[in-house]
């Protein structure tokens, strides 16, 4: 809730925000935008229902992105304020890049699950809530009694809470509504968002096909049901019209893209062991990888996935390990090993928030350092984040290549934002070019030495073994370039020299990062990772509003894009936005001297000795582009950063979660 | 290699490989180490089965038997403390033509690799897994290893090993799907070949648990067995390691061991005082994760393309 003053009851158009327009479409209040949650306790389908909402809108020409809303359990107790369960869906008409600000419609299963919602700032005053009714009546006192308080306490906050009998309804199709009761929403939606039904259908008998006719009619007959209650009772009809778009698309969120990725990119092995939010890539790859002849290996731990990844490389089948936090610490001494034997590998590293275990089922942008500085010694390597879904699958055959020819490791950052943000983007043309050529054991060029490195460029080829003449020793001790064990002052200088000029060497291939807006101005934002969607909206209103106001987004963190210095120089103020923890100028202790800045904004302080300044948090939210124009307008305005509503209310919700013993329990 | 055929015609193979073509670098341990005959050994097998060198990669951790990728003349990977199991295996996934060996030590491969160790057996991957046991931590300089007998003073330990050592073979008969275990030493160097060979020849992983004698921090460890063959017992069996007259005669207590049977195996491994040498379990019939792991390779660039097609199908809209 960003605004405080609530209005009593708002009118049901006003749900329709974000450029609603008075035209009418048959009947229906055109919008250029809307959101949509489902909420629910865990298992009861709400993101199935979601995604397939989410889907039909992308068939229908929408723009879409959509977050999953996970607890940290498989199965929290029922009716947990902790434990909600869920999804948003946006849709626009145009191409959607970020989870956008406040719900504009809701469909909670009960209402404990929207206390979690509310204090994350996800809904305001106008926001109609559609709430399963059942909970007034239940046998329970108590539970009634909740149910009474909350609608109470809802209402102030100016929330449209519509109180619907959904269980009730489903009863007339199926025996068992709990089951059903997600298809049935999905109806509603439909009908509410002027869905095309059959496409609707279609959806239901691809994703239950395999279940056989009967799951498939049941659920079909509950979506139908859903969509005549829609019609008859809610009176609520929106329109939000297709973007113009005709290149072929495709729809799925960040891991499968990344998955994909990987096949595109001709690998034939990842090697990995379970972790959230990294592993559902692997669920993917298990399925689809055989499709192109690759294998996923489940390891005993997170050292071992990346000591077998190693040895596939090593012998010339360049492979993928993907991660998460706690499992990069483990393989921290491998990556290590990769950078000093230059060794090429491909990390894919989804990031969740930390330290330690964290927040596994949270965004954040937490790693970035770590993966730069977490080895002993001078480890250099790649480090690359793609900003959105579609770059999670471009990205995986760039790393390959990058990680062959620089012989070395590569590590692409994700994050559970992208993990399971799912939106639709131009279908890739497959190119062969990009994929891992077959191996050429042809014989080793004679005086040839395993690390002949060039002076210059610090890159040297690389044998594999089969190849005659080639053999070798590989080591994870200092070397020369016979890859002879050496412990002298001038072999170790060198070694190292030549692994960092490769970074080097490929800066100077790279080109300046383009700016988003004007290239001068008063303030420039950079970013880097999933927050592009939202930091360019927050931009684009800025400016909207005649603010000089323009943003950047990195995406090689290692070495890093050319041009900053000057780019930055041509801005008064020059900050990033990131999630990951700074200490906050204003706070007790913190003045220049002790404040700790963002991630990203120390490396460009080090790297460009300018006062880039930073803004960021450690939410576990992916960031909404409402907040960011707060920070970015403060900043303009010489103002404090603006506290989010999740800060200014976590504190209450912690406690309240503590007395009732509902902390979520980690992962 | 050499030889006439059946037509009378004389076979020349186009390239005949002699032990110094596998020799590497002058091998730097201890003078009478007993990782030298390890050595020896490996190379040994390699001209006999005249495997090319550039077929052959040896793999290690950390510690001194596993400076043994350094003195082969083939590829080789020294990686890091404890994971030569997992490399290993990554080597062998995708490259099936490739003749992996695997040098490891009781700290390597009993302590900080113990989980390596575990899941390797379990995998069962055709490579072939010497355990160098010295009963101590060499390269460090005489720390207390997982098998440094009780009381043995060591910098760690300097009022003597506090724990009883771990059983090797004990602890390895108990992992799942192994397929091949065996014990040989190294001051024997016809049954350390005759093992070793019959290690390779196996199709699975096959685990050699070696005494390997230190001269410098655990000398003489081993010496009831070595200067008193009678202490040793040699297990013999058709489907064991193949019986040599001259080993035969050195050790004459000898039993007949079917190394089929696990429950004896495992009874063997428990002996004390005697220390039984030669196959302890070997089991042909084990599933070979390799199988799993190479399905799908040879697929060209345009089968993939196409099999990637299809995949996208399924997100199309």
């Amino acid at each position: 809730m960003t605004k405080k003053k609530a209005t009593t009851q708002p009118e049901a158009a006003e749900a329709a925000e974000g450029g609603a327009s008075a035209d009418a479409a048959g009947g229906r209040r055109v919008l250029e935008q809307s959101i949509v949650e489902i909420v629910s306790d865990s298992g009861e389908g709400a993101q199935k229902a979601g995604q397939t909402f989410g889907t039909v809108s992308a068939k229908m020409g929408n723009g879409v992105w959509t977050v999953e809303i996970i607890p940290a359990e498989i199965k929290p107790p029922a009716r947990s304020r902790a434990g909600a369960s869920g999804i948003r869906v946006r849709i626009g008409s145009k191409a959607v890049t970020n989870m956008g600000d406040e719900a504009d419609l809701v469909v909670a299963f009960n209402e404990q699950v929207l206390y979690g919602r509310i204090a994350q700032g996800a809904y305001r005053p106008g926001t109609v809530v559609l709430l399963e009714n059942k909970w007034k009546d239940d046998p329970q006192e108590d539970i009634r009694q909740q149910y009474a308080e909350a609608l109470e306490e809802f209402r102030a906050k100016g929330l449209d809470v519509r109180e619907l009998p959904l269980e009730e309804a489903c009863k007339q199709v199926v025996e068992n509504p709990r089951l059903g009761k997600n298809m049935f929403v999905l109806g509603m939606l439909c009908q509410i968002y002027g869905r095309d039904l059959q496409k609707a259908l279609d959806e239901i008998q691809v994703v239950f096909g395999r279940k056989g006719e009967k799951v498939v009619g049941m659920n079909q007959s509950l979506i139908r049901a859903g969509w005549d209650y829609a019609a008859e009772n809610l009176g609520l009809a929106f329109e939000v019209p297709p973007w113009e778009n005709d290149k072929p698309l495709v729809v799925m969120n960040g891991n499968q893209a990344t998955g994909l990725g990987v096949m595109a990119a001709g690998m034939e092995l990842v090697s990995m062991y379970p972790i959230t939010p990294a592993t559902s890539v692997s669920h993917y790859l298990a399925r689809g990888f055989p499709r192109v002849g690759g294998v996923v290996h489940q390891a005993e731990d997170e050292i071992a996935a990346i000591g077998f990844a190693i040895g596939a490389s090593y012998a010339g089948k360049t492979a993928c390990t993907v991660t998460s936090g706690p499992g990069l610490a483990l393989k921290t001494e491998f990556l290590g090993l990769a950078v000093m034997a230059e060794v090429p590998l491909v990390v894919i590293l989804v990031q969740r928030g930390g330290p330690s275990t964290g927040l596994p089922t949270k965004v954040e942008q937490g790693d970035l350092l770590a993966v730069l500085y977490g080895q002993p010694g001078d480890a250099p390597k790649v480090v690359v984040a793609p900003a959105t879904i579609e770059e999670c699958y471009h990205f995986v055959p760039m790393a390959r290549k990058l990680a062959e020819d620089f012989r070395t490791p590569v590590i692409m950052l994700t994050d559970t934002n992208l993990a399971t943000g799912v939106a639709p983007f131009p279908r890739p043309t497959i190119d062969t070019d990009v994929m891992a050529p077959p191996l050429d054991l042809s014989p080793w060029p004679e005086g040839l030495r395993p690390y002949d490195w060039d002076p210059e460029t610090g890159l040297s080829p690389r044998p594999i073994p089969g190849q005659r003449g080639g053999e070798y020793c590989l080591t994870g001790l200092a070397h020369t370039q016979l890859s002879k064990v050496a412990y002298d002052p001038i072999s170790n200088q060198t070694g190292c020299a030549m692994r960092s000029r490769k970074m080097a060497a490929l800066a100077k291939t790279l080109v300046p990062p383009e700016i988003h807006g004007d290239d001068e101005g008063d303030l420039l934002v950079v970013g880097w990772g999933s927050t592009l969607g939202a930091i360019d909206e927050a931009v684009d209103r800025l400016q909207a509003k005649g603010r000089k106001v323009s943003s950047v987004h990195l995406r090689f963190l290692s070495p890093l894009e050319p041009g900053l210095t000057e780019m930055f120089a041509r801005f008064k103020q020059v900050m990033t936005v990131e999630i990951n923890y700074s200490d906050r100028p204003g706070d007790p202790l913190i003045d220049g001297e002790t404040r700790r800045q963002a991630q990203l904004a120390a490396l460009l302080r080090q790297k460009t000795l300018m006062d880039v300044d930073s803004w960021s948090v450690v939410e576990g939210q992916p960031l909404a582009p409402r907040v960011v124009e707060e920070v970015l307008l403060a900043r303009l305005e010489g103002r404090p950063d603006p506290r989010t509503e999740a800060v200014a209310t976590a504190q209450v919700t912690s406690e309240q979660q503590e007395a009732e013993g509902e902390l979520a329990c980690s992962v | 290699m050499f030889g006439l055929k059946e037509d009378w015609s004389l076979e020349v193979p186009e390239r005949y490989f002699t032990l110094e073509n596998y020799a590497g670098g002058v091998a730097r341990w201890c003078p009478s180490c007993g990782d030298h005959a390890v050595l020896s050994a490996v190379q040994k097998i390699c001209r006999d089965e005249q495997l090319p060198p550039e077929k052959v990669v040896a793999v290690s951790g950390i510690g001194c038997s596993s400076r043994f990728p350094h003195y082969m003349h083939t590829y080789g990977f020294h990686g890091l403390h404890g994971r030569a199991l997992p490399v290993a295996c990554g080597v062998k996934s995708r490259r099936p033509d490739l003749h992996v060996w695997v040098a490891t030590g009781d700290g390597d491969c009993c302590s900080i690799g113990a989980g390596h160790w575990v899941h390797a057996l379990r995998y069962n991957m055709d490579i072939t897994v010497m355990l160098f046991d010295n009963n101590v931590y060499g390269l460090t300089k005489k720390q207390t290893s997982p098998t440094t007998p009780q009381g043995l003073v060591t910098n760690t330990h300097p009022g003597g090993a506090w724990l009883p050592p771990l059983n090797v073979l004990q602890t390895t008969l108990g992992f799942t799907n192994i397929s091949f275990v065996a014990r040989t030493v190294d001051w024997n160097p016809l049954h350390l070949y005759q093992t070793l060979k019959r290690a390779y020849e196996h199709k699975g992983l096959s685990f050699v648990h070696i005494l390997q004698r230190c001269p410098t921090y655990t000398e003489g460890i081993f010496e009831q067995f070595r200067n008193n063959p009678e202490n040793v017992l040699l297990l013999t069996h058709e489907n064991g390691v193949p019986a040599d007259p001259a080993v035969a005669k050195m050790y004459k207590n000898q039993m007949e061991h079917d190394p089929a049977d696990l429950n004896r195996a495992r009874e063997l491994a428990d002996e004390s005082g005697r220390l039984p040498i030669g196959l302890f379990y070997w089991n042909p019939n084990a599933p070979l994760y390799d199988e799993y792991l190479k399905v799908g390779m040879g697929m060209t660039q345009e089968e993939k393309k196409a099999g990637l097609e299809k995949e996208l199908d399924r997100f199309a809209i």
